[in-house]
Order: C-alpha cells, then sequence, then structure tokens
C-alpha cells in the first residue's frame, strides 16, 4: 500500500511539474523543435532543473539495494547502444515532432480532458500493443527482449 | 534562429523542471523503480502479477495532475495545433517507437541522462534530432 501510495504521488507531482513548466502543452513544446523559426528554448531548462535534482537521486539509489520501502533497487543495466535503441528513438522523435506530444504530456492533456489528446492516447496506446504483439511473436523464436530503461 | 522572448519562460520551466526532478527521484528511492512513463504504460499492456497496480497508481496520478494543480492556480493553455489524421500518425509512432527504444523523454530524457546512461545519451540525441528535423519539415518545407 505505501508503494502504491508513493507510485500515485510520483506522478501527481510529475504531472504539476509538466503543467508548471508548459510542457503539457503541445504548442510550447513545438516551440522548442522549431529552431528556425521563433525558438522558445525553455524545455531546455526543464530538462536542467530535472536533470538537477534526478543525478542527485540516482547517486543516492544507486548505492541501495533497496528502496527506502523496502523495494528491489531496480536500476537498468542495459549498456549495449544497438539499432534498436537508434531506431526506435527516431521514430519517436518524428511522432514527437508532429504532434508535439510525448507520453507523459499526452496523459496530462487527456486528464484535462482534451479530446485530441484522448485520439493521441488511443494511437499510442495501439502502437505499444502492436510492439507488445511483435515481441510476443519473435518470443518465441531467438530474439532477445528489448532491453527496457524505463 | 531567433529567440521567442515572448513565449520564453525560463522561471517557470526550471522550477517545473526541479518539480518533475522531485517526482522522479521520490520514485526510485521510494520504489526502487525508473520513472519512464511509456515503460509504466507499456507494461500494463503486457502485464503479470502483481506488476500492475504501481502502474495504473502512477498513471491516475499524471491524470489526476490537473485537477490538484486547478485548485492552486489557473491551468495554462493547452493548444493541440494537430488534426485528428496527424494525432493518429503522430501517436502510432510515439508508441512503436518509445517501446521500440526502450524509453522516451521521461525515462530516457530525464532519468537516463540523470543516470549518465550511455544508451539514454545516445537515445535523447536521436529524439531530439528526428524532433527538430521534423518540426523543420512541417512548419518550413511543407507548409512554407
Amino acid at each position: 500500500m505505501p508503494r502504491l501510495l508513493a507510485s500515485f504521488v510520483a506522478g501527481l507531482v510529475f504531472g504539476i511539474g509538466l503543467l508548471l513548466a508548459g510542457m503539457a502543452n503541445p504548442a510550447k513544446v513545438l516551440g522548442f523543435l522549431d529552431l528556425a523559426g521563433a525558438w522558445d528554448p525553455s524545455l531546455a531548462l526543464v530538462m536542467a532543473g530535472a536533470v538537477a535534482v534526478g543525478s542527485v537521486a540516482f547517486a543516492l539509489a544507486k548505492r541501495r539495494r533497496v528502496s527506502l520501502l523496502g523495494a528491489p533497487m531496480q536500476l537498468p543495466t542495459a549498456r549495449q547502444v544497438d539499432r534498436r535503441l537508434v531506431v526506435g528513438s527516431l521514430v519517436f522523435g518524428i511522432g514527437w515532432g508532429l504532434a508535439g506530444f510525448c507520453p507523459g504530456p499526452a496523459l496530462v492533456a487527456l486528464g484535462e480532458g482534451a479530446g485530441q489528446a484522448a485520439v493521441f492516447v488511443l494511437a499510442m496506446l495501439a502502437g505499444m500493443g502492436l510492439h507488445a504483439w511483435r515481441e510476443r511473436m519473435q518470443g518465441t523464436a531467438l530474439a532477445a527482449p528489448v532491453p527496457q530503461d524505463a | 534562429m531567433s529567440i521567442d522572448w515572448a513565449h520564453f519562460t525560463p522561471a517557470s520551466a526550471l522550477a517545473g523542471g526541479v518539480l518533475i526532478g522531485v517526482a522522479v527521484a521520490l520514485f526510485v528511492l521510494l520504489t526502487g523503480r525508473i520513472a519512464g512513463i511509456s515503460g509504466v504504460l507499456g507494461g500494463l499492456l503486457q502485464p503479470s502479477r502483481g506488476d500492475v497496480g504501481w502502474r495504473v497508481a502512477f498513471v491516475a496520478g499524471l491524470m489526476l495532475s490537473p485537477w490538484l494543480y486547478r485548485l492552486l492556480a489557473p491551468l495554462p493553455p493547452l493548444v493541440i495545433e494537430a488534426g485528428t489524421g496527424r494525432l493518429v500518425l503522430a501517436g502510432l509512432l510515439v508508441g512503436v517507437g518509445t517501446r521500440y527504444a526502450g524509453g522516451c523523454t521521461s525515462g530516457h530524457g530525464v532519468c537516463g541522462v540523470s543516470r549518465l546512461s550511455p544508451r539514454s545519451l545516445v537515445a535523447t540525441a536521436a529524439f531530439m534530432a528526428a524532433g527538430f528535423a521534423t518540426v523543420f519539415v512541417v512548419r518550413h518545407l511543407v507548409a512554407g
């Protein structure tokens, strides 16, 4: 139960951070991605703020074997930069640039009740489902599962 | 390149970023997990026993955040320029791409970069580059 509550609060704080940063708004994200137009550098500062706190947190987390609530510390161990990582990230980046949505902001915008966000989220879930289906098909053959960093 | 000073919001961007960092910190230190939203969500489509509740709780927190925000301050603008067709295509690409790459802006961009993971540094450079290129094509080649 405390872990469920911790997950809920982490999601809540994450969403509030996105809203405060303006990143739940695709127009603002596209303003950052539009280098050749009138460029809004805000997203770079969002990353800087998040990584500054995150670096401290992960430095502490790396020294622990269990979390403060007693769960095993599950930090990714994969180090191999492979084709799937690069191709997947490029595909993701194209989708991100088309609409200005990535997964977190889309869920927050859906929570705001935006119908267009629902369209995006349904399509995103379909894409994730497609990946899950492909993995299941290949899982019985030889392919190793995609290393999950997150 | 010209900086859009009218829309640049350094203080709220930095403060929002710090809050995102706090969320990531709380999550890893309390539950031992990476706050990567594509992974949290994608895992719900490949469910295994005892691995569903925390995912639902995290997603519920994200989706309910606008309600809490609204109690403290007016919600910021939400402008979705893309039409339905483009939203569907974008969603499919984001869904497939993030799962194939094992992470998105949160898992690779925030958590992975914080850990200085070589995979995440490469992933972040790749999706940023693709995002810049896509917006350039859409706004300055196709629309222009």
